[in-house]
């Protein structure tokens, strides 16, 4: 019944001139929970996913992510709250019913059959004719890069191709919603790589919405247009890449995404405009409001600087906003870069410093004292917890 | 330690020849001009196989054989069917000790189920015919069926269902177009051996047939009698190469549907003998 | 109400759906026969009148005759002899293909099995025609000149019994032994060698003990059903090599005394758990004993 009035919305989408609204929403969660006998898998997932985004769930194994994706499938059913997918409610309704498509982890490319026999698989229901699913399997296959594989086997395939049939076989259904569920782990790394740029640029060429789960923080950044970090069950926070690395809303989130040096300090609010934090041995600094992810009052907190927003002041001239003295304990040498570890009087944990190793500029070695600089702005206060 | 492996390779082939001793005898003795079945041998004849097409009481117990072996095939893996997609696909309560139940004919003496049936039978007043037979070899030859059958289910991975579920094809329609391809090796391997377990079992048969006889029995009834050896000697070398050929395409489906979902070649039978299942 | 229609279409009652067809068939065909033959043996039958009183006669007649005792303790008797034969002679057949099988592995299984792809009647019977007084067996040794009087004790005994069966079950032996030697890591003995073990210690003191699951699960499979086995004693078994099977059958069909049947079956089957499961219970000390 659901599929009857679907298809007809559709049909009477065509028909009206489309307005390109890059602000509408496409699939909406509402208070998910799910349960798994005593397990509670989600804890009340709420999140907004706009048409045509490039769209990722990232978290440790565990915290739901995955089952998060398989709700907005349809391969269950939530034990609260609702799903809705292009302004339909999906309670009740199956996964063959619903306007998504899903690239699963094990590409589950169906071994006894053929790669056009895979990719055509869902148009065999639509009854298009012989020669028009021919022309759209040719048409997907083109767009993956996989011309003239239509014979081969599917045990023929290495893991690369087997993904980019998976894809295939998902976009030729024009989904409203492409799930994909972490695609892109079992790939050596340089493939790896290889595959992210091209699903994004994929993704931009057909514009179909792209929900995208990965334990990797680099992926989602790398590919998302926003990204929601889950936790145990929830989403604790929804932002593009760059809000998320540089204002994580907790320490947790801060730790997930990259390396981050915490020092234990004091807020200072002096009335709404004035906001000092108290860095310790750091001294006290100004901070504007976006530096606080979230609203907090005067009392302890944690102050974040990333390992970059610091930097060795190593010749005498150089300056920054402010500076404190410390000896360098370890360096590490990446090629392109050097991560100082350096210990601060003052401060019970070294710090992080990552310096680019730009032409002429010396390394420092062990035991050698330094000078640490630092702005305010490179600041981020979050939550004491 | 070159003495070791030469006294054992030395055991290894006297013991295949103790093995093999009594099949040789077959084809011996079948071909062998002499109603006296020793030796030493006399001259080469076909008259013993000639001799069978005469028999009109051997073909009716081989065409009843035969309607037996096919039916026990067909309704022991329709059950292996059931039983395995229900123990390789879902959690249920008591799944544990139903599938030990049903697995458990394969540890109690024929002879035991075949005088339980008998009196069952004969309490309900139900009277002996060749479908008698099919009920009792259908229950042995079930947890043959379940055994292969439940390691094709295994092998499917449950993400190809959900795959094609997601891709708007209906539960039927996945059945049809992925689950049974997929298993269908092992479905063929189950009819060959519910049959080949069927066609040579005696005892069961031996109980619960009516007038009807089965193959088997009709070998048993032919064994007081000196002069029909012979043609025993002819059939039974009949029956091997049967018996070889269809071992053969046993292993032929079972090695395709292990190809079909990607895993390495197991031993034959040895996974009838795995006590503990392999994840 | 949603409760019933969320619990319809879940697993669970999927599964018990499946299930239900073949389980339903074997309560029928197995549970229920197995019952009754539990309980037709507190029961008594005069000619072909059932008396349905609980009575313990036919398990005190089966228990107490020297008759019944004897038959029962030669079976048990017979069984323990081929289980030992069978497996110590599969064993090293086992070892053989596992460790020095090469490439040709599965050949060697696969010729070991064929034999026992011909008729298990026929097998039987052939082993008669190979014991018999004018048999091959006889004929081949006296025809070579080995020996002037046929051998006797070869047929019509408990000793034939025991060869036919010994070769009987010989794959049902070899496959679970050997399935269990393939399981082993070889890199365990390379450690044993490299501390010191010659090749019999490190047999003994790794290969054996790390099979035993394969010899035990042999040992199950030839044992439980052995007990039963009608065909063989009937064939080559003459009056010494009878089971308690040929009686059973002898007191359902001539003597008409199927109470007396049914008990001795159970009394079998149920002295048969007994002894397997204080198999187990030993097998299991022994194994912790050694420390693996």
């Amino acid at each position: 019944m659901i599929k009857l009035m679907y298809n007809l919305v559709i049909y009477l989408n065509m028909t009206k001139k489309l307005k390109t609204d890059s602000k509408k929403i496409i699939v909406e969660l509402n208070g998910v929970v799910k349960h798994f006998g005593e397990i509670v898998a989600l804890d009340g997932v709420s999140a907004q996913i706009r048409e045509g985004e490039f769209f990722s769930l990232l978290g440790p194994s565990g915290c739901g992510k995955t089952t998060l994706l398989r709700l907005i499938a349809g391969f269950e059913q939530p034990t609260k709250g609702n799903i809705t997918i292009d302004g339909f409610q999906m309670d009740g309704v199956e996964a063959n019913e619903r306007p998504t498509n899903m690239v699963f982890q094990s590409y589950a490319i169906f071994p006894h059959l053929n790669v056009e026999e895979n990719v055509g698989y869902g148009l065999k229901r639509l009854n298009l004719g012989k020669d028009e699913t021919a022309r759209r399997v040719d048409e997907m296959l083109n767009l993956v890069d996989l011309d003239n594989y239509n014979k081969r086997p599917a045990h023929a395939l290495s893991g690369g191709q087997r993904q980019r049939v998976a894809l295939a076989r998902s976009l030729i259904m024009k989904p409203k919603v492409l799930l994909l569920d972490e695609p892109l782990s079992s790939l050596d790394k340089n493939l790896r790589e290889q595959m992210q740029v091209e699903l994004r640029h994929l993704q931009r060429s057909v514009g179909i919405t792209f929900i995208f789960v990965t334990h990797d923080q680099e992926e989602a950044l790398t590919m998302s247009d926003r990204t929601a970090v889950m936790f145990e069950g929830q989403i604790v926070q929804i932002a593009t890449p760059q809000e998320i690395y540089s204002r994580p809303k907790s320490k947790r989130v801060a730790s997930f995404i990259g390396v981050m040096n915490f020092i234990e300090g004091q807020l200072l609010k002096d009335g709404d405009q004035n906001t000092t934090v108290d860095a310790g041995i750091l001294g006290n600094v100004k901070v504007n409001p976006d530096q606080m992810p979230i609203p907090l009052n005067s009392g302890p907190v944690t102050i974040g600087i990333r390992p970059e927003m610091l930097t060795l002041l190593i010749e005498d001239q150089d300056r920054t906003e402010f500076e404190i003295g410390g000896v360098i304990l370890e360096g590490a040498y990446f090629g392109d870069m050097t991560n100082y570890t350096v210990q601060v009087k003052g401060l019970k944990s070294p710090l992080t410093i990552s310096m680019r190793n730009t032409a002429g500029r010396r390394v420092l070695e062990d035991g050698e004292s330094a000078r640490v600089g630092w702005g305010a702005d490179s600041l981020v206060i979050l939550n004491k917890s | 330690m070159k003495s070791n492996k030469n006294t054992l390779k030395v055991f290894a082939y006297s013991y295949l020849i103790f093995l093999y001793a009594p099949v040789l005898l077959l084809p011996i003795f079948a071909f062998n001009d002499s109603t006296i079945i020793s030796f030493p041998l006399n001259s080469f004849t076909f008259k013993w196989f000639a001799g069978l097409t005469q028999e009109t009481y051997l073909q009716e117990s081989l065409k009843n054989s035969l309607f037996v072996a096919i039916s026990t095939s067909i309704l022991s893996t329709c059950l292996g069917i059931l039983a395995s997609r229900a123990s390789s696909r879902y959690e249920f309560f008591g799944k544990k000790s139903i599938l030990s139940f049903l697995i458990l004919p394969l540890f109690l003496p024929e002879i035991i189920i075949g005088v339980a049936l008998l009196v069952v039978l004969m309490q309900l007043g139900l009277p002996l015919s060749l479908w008698t037979v099919i009920l009792g070899h259908t229950l042995v030859c079930t947890p043959f069926s379940i055994a292969i059958l439940n390691s094709a289910f295994a092998n499917m991975d449950m993400s190809l269902e959900e795959a094609s579920l997601d891709l708007g094809e209906t539960r039927f329609g996945t059945f049809k177009r992925v689950i049974f391809p997929m298993v269908s090796p092992g479905l063929i391997a189950s009819l060959l051996i519910g049959f080949t377990i069927s066609l040579d079992e005696f005892i069961i048969a031996f109980f619960l047939t009516g007038t009807e006889t089965t193959l088997p029995v009709y070998i048993w009834g032919q064994l007081r009698f000196p002069a029909k050896l012979p043609g025993v000697m002819a059939l039974g070398f009949l029956m091997l190469l049967l018996s070889l050929i269809l071992l053969l395409l046993v292993e032929f489906f079972r090695r395709r549907m292990n190809r079909t979902t990607d895993d390495q070649v197991n031993v034959q039978f040895g996974n009838l003998f795995k006590h503990d299942k392999k994840t | 109400m949603d409760r019933v229609k969320n619990w319809f279409s879940s697993d669970s009652s999927r599964g018990l759906t499946l299930i239900g067809l073949p389980f339903g068939f074997s309560l029928l065909l197995l549970a229920a026969p197995m019952l009754l033959i539990f309980f037709l043996g507190f029961w008594t039958q005069d000619y072909l009148v059932l008396d349905r009183s609980f009575s313990l006669d036919n398990y005190i007649e089966a228990w107490t005759e020297p008759m019944y005792r004897d038959l029962m303790l030669r079976s048990l008797g017979i069984s323990a002899a081929v289980t030992l034969a069978t497996v110590m002679l599969a064993y090293p057949m086992a070892y053989f293909i596992s460790f020095h099988g090469g490439n040709r592995k599965a050949l060697w299984l696969f010729l070991v099995t064929i034999p026992f792809w011909t008729s298990y009647l026929l097998r039987v019977f052939l082993w008669k025609v190979i014991l018999g007084y004018n048999g091959v067996l006889n004929s081949a040794l006296d025809w070579l000149g080995v020996i002037e009087e046929p051998l006797t004790f070869i047929l019509y005994n408990a000793n034939a019994v025991i060869i036919t069966l010994t070769h009987a079950w010989a794959p049902f032996a070899i496959l679970p032994i050997y399935v269990a030697l393939e399981k082993i890591d070889r890199s365990y003995l390379e450690a044993a060698t490299d501390l010191g073990d010659g090749p019999l210690k490190s047999f003994l003191r790794i290969t054996l003990p790390l099979s035993m699951t394969g010899v035990v699960g042999a040992a199950l499979i030839i044992f439980i059903p052995t007990i039963g086995d009608y065909v063989t004693p009937k064939l080559v078994g003459g009056k010494d090599g009878l089971m308690i099977a040929n009686m059973i059958q002898v007191q359902f069909m001539k003597a008409n005394n199927a109470p007396l049947g049914a008990s001795l079956a159970v009394s079998a089957m149920g002295i048969v758990s007994i002894i397997s499961l204080v198999f187990l219970a030993l097998n299991r000390r022994w194994l912790r004993k050694r420390g693996s």
